[in-house]
């Protein structure tokens, strides 16, 4: 049986695309056959961030339509063995995805993947709720301030009453914090919110904080996922969240800003 | 909402929801008689509790014929023995008729009420049927020939567009209200965490209910249709353990003394 995680957020433009290509990409690296499915239908962007947009022949909607078989339309990553993408459809309207579809398709990937990872289109609506229907676990993503934090707390309470498992009586959606475009410095000045507070706000465990940087958007106009960015501090931070999404305690990293004084400098030898 | 805190104009009087506990007699046929003969019974057991009270008929379990049903001869059986029956509960069209002809007041039925409770608030059903006339155990010195409505308990965060409701008694949570939820209760509400969201206390009108909660963050506090907004919370008390109660129909913050 896969583990199914849905990486959802409410508000748009955080970063769950990007997280959903890292975190999926870290689980196939370390040998966890994986897929992730875009379930953004007609905004579709997990093709270009996975830099598969050129092979994209069948989609989700066309598996779930009966007008391919799953095998047609599953990606094989070039990069890491064992990782497979499932792309949105572009031009299909998001009620496409019925409940039953959704269901047959998790049923058939969850013989053969140990993770499926569900990538949520923004919004409370219909795609988001489906992505988030059959979800075991659900990385929730958020950034340090207070619009994200809310819409997070508004997806947290839909997880705990709309999932599968709120409807079955299972035991709940196991939820983690993801705080991304964290800047450690603008946090001190005060013009953002720390991760202190967003984790007593929300009131979950926090997975993982993803600094913000340059490093991230270059990896995602190159189709590469940023945790293949091994050297950078946001790639690194998505290998440690990957880590502890697998159980593993790794310490937080780059929560506080950088000192680059002179003093600093030589004092940790460079 | 109230509207005594905003509108300036004295009208001569106001409309608020009320919340009466009163005893039902659950009535299972009809018979002038031995209606006056149980009635007489059970108020010897207790006349103190029965002198003037109201009562209203239950008719969810009437299984006599309609047209055997004199709510004439109930109401003056009634009147002869200091009691009020002030209206009906349950009963099929015909019935109704009838009692609308006597002038009674017409109630949906408890059965009805118990039914859309949904099954995790099976205590909040249970505390529907307040009271029997087929309990004379109640001493005459209880106000209520029942005990008081059981507590609704909320382990979770209460999350942004939740609401949580408990519709006969208190409410308990153990955990935060966040910012754009709402909780409301018939009685008090405690907040064992930070109270982020709205609470509506005593929405059934019970002047008496109050809000406790461990930090005031508060979007929004009522209590029986008084009303405060954030803006005007935050000059006391603000982030603070508090207690909100009504006082001549203002409400007022008071913290919470650490013991």
């Amino acid at each position: 049986m896969a583990r199914i995680i849905v990486v959802t957020s409410g508000k748009g433009g955080v970063g769950k695309t990007t997280t959903s290509a890292s975190i999926s990409t870290g689980l196939a690296k370390r040998g966890h056959k994986t897929v992730v499915i875009d379930f953004d239908v007609g905004l579709r962007n997990l093709d270009l961030i996975m830099n598969c947009e050129r092979r994209v022949v069948y989609d989700f909607v066309n598996v779930i339509q009966g007008e391919a078989s799953l095998n047609q339309a599953l990606i094989r990553d070039k990069r890491v063995q064992s990782l497979y993408i499932l792309p949105a459809s572009q031009t299909r309207e998001k009620e496409a995805l019925t409940r039953e579809g959704v269901e047959k398709v998790i049923n058939e990937l969850s013989e053969t993947f140990d993770y499926i990872v569900c990538d949520s289109p923004a919004g409370i609506e219909h795609g988001a709720l489906m992505a988030l229907y059959y979800a075991d676990e659900a990385v929730v993503v958020t950034n340090p301030e207070v619009s994200s934090v809310r819409d997070s707390d508004r997806i947290l309470g839909i997880l705990q009453s709309k999932s599968r498992r709120a409807e079955m009586g299972q035991d709940p959606v196991k939820e983690h914090l993801l705080l991304t475009r964290y800047n450690p410095s603008r946090v001190e000045k005060g013009e953002m919110l720390s991760v202190g507070d967003v984790e007593e706000i929300l009131a979950i465990p926090l997975l993982g904080v993803i600094p913000e940087s340059q490093i991230v958007l270059n990896a995602s106009n190159q189709g590469l996922p940023v945790i293949l960015e091994e050297n950078s501090d946001a790639g690194q931070a998505y290998d440690d969240a990957v880590a502890r999404l697998l159980g593993e305690e790794r310490e937080h990293r780059f929560m506080s800003a950088q000192k680059k004084g002179f003093l600093s400098r030589m004092f940790k030898g460079g | 909402m109230s509207d005594t805190a905003t509108s300036g104009v004295q009208h001569c009087f106001q409309l608020k929801s009320a919340s009466v506990s009163m005893t039902a007699l659950e009535l299972y046929y009809f018979d002038n008689d031995e209606f006056e003969d149980t009635l007489r019974d059970k108020i010897s057991q207790a006349p103190g509790f029965f002198k003037d009270i109201p009562l209203i008929i239950s008719l969810e379990k009437y299984e006599g014929l309609s047209s055997e049903l004199d709510f004439f001869k109930i109401i003056g059986t009634c009147r002869r023995n200091n009691i009020h029956v002030v209206g009906v509960r349950g009963g099929n069209d015909d019935q109704r008729r009838l009692a609308r002809g006597a002038a009674l007041a017409l109630m949906p039925g408890g059965n009805q009420r118990d039914r859309e409770v949904n099954p995790s608030d099976q205590n909040a059903a249970a505390a529907n049927e307040p009271a029997q006339v087929s309990e004379p155990e109640a001493s005459p010195a209880a106000e209520l020939p029942s005990g008081p409505a059981p507590a609704r308990i909320v382990n979770q965060p209460v999350r942004s567009g939740q609401q949580v409701y408990a519709p006969e008694g208190d409410l308990i949570i153990l955990a935060p209200v966040q910012a754009g939820a709402e909780v409301l209760a018939a009685g008090n509400i405690h907040v064992y965490g930070p109270l982020r969201g709205r609470a509506l206390a005593g929405i059934h009108g019970m002047q008496s209910a109050r809000v406790f909660c461990q930090s005031l963050e508060a979007e929004l506090v009522s209590i029986a249709g008084h009303y405060k907004i954030s803006e005007d919370l935050q000059e006391k008390s603000w982030k603070a353990a508090v207690q909100i109660q009504l006082r001549d129909d203002l409400l007022v913050v008071t913290p919470l003394e650490k013991a």
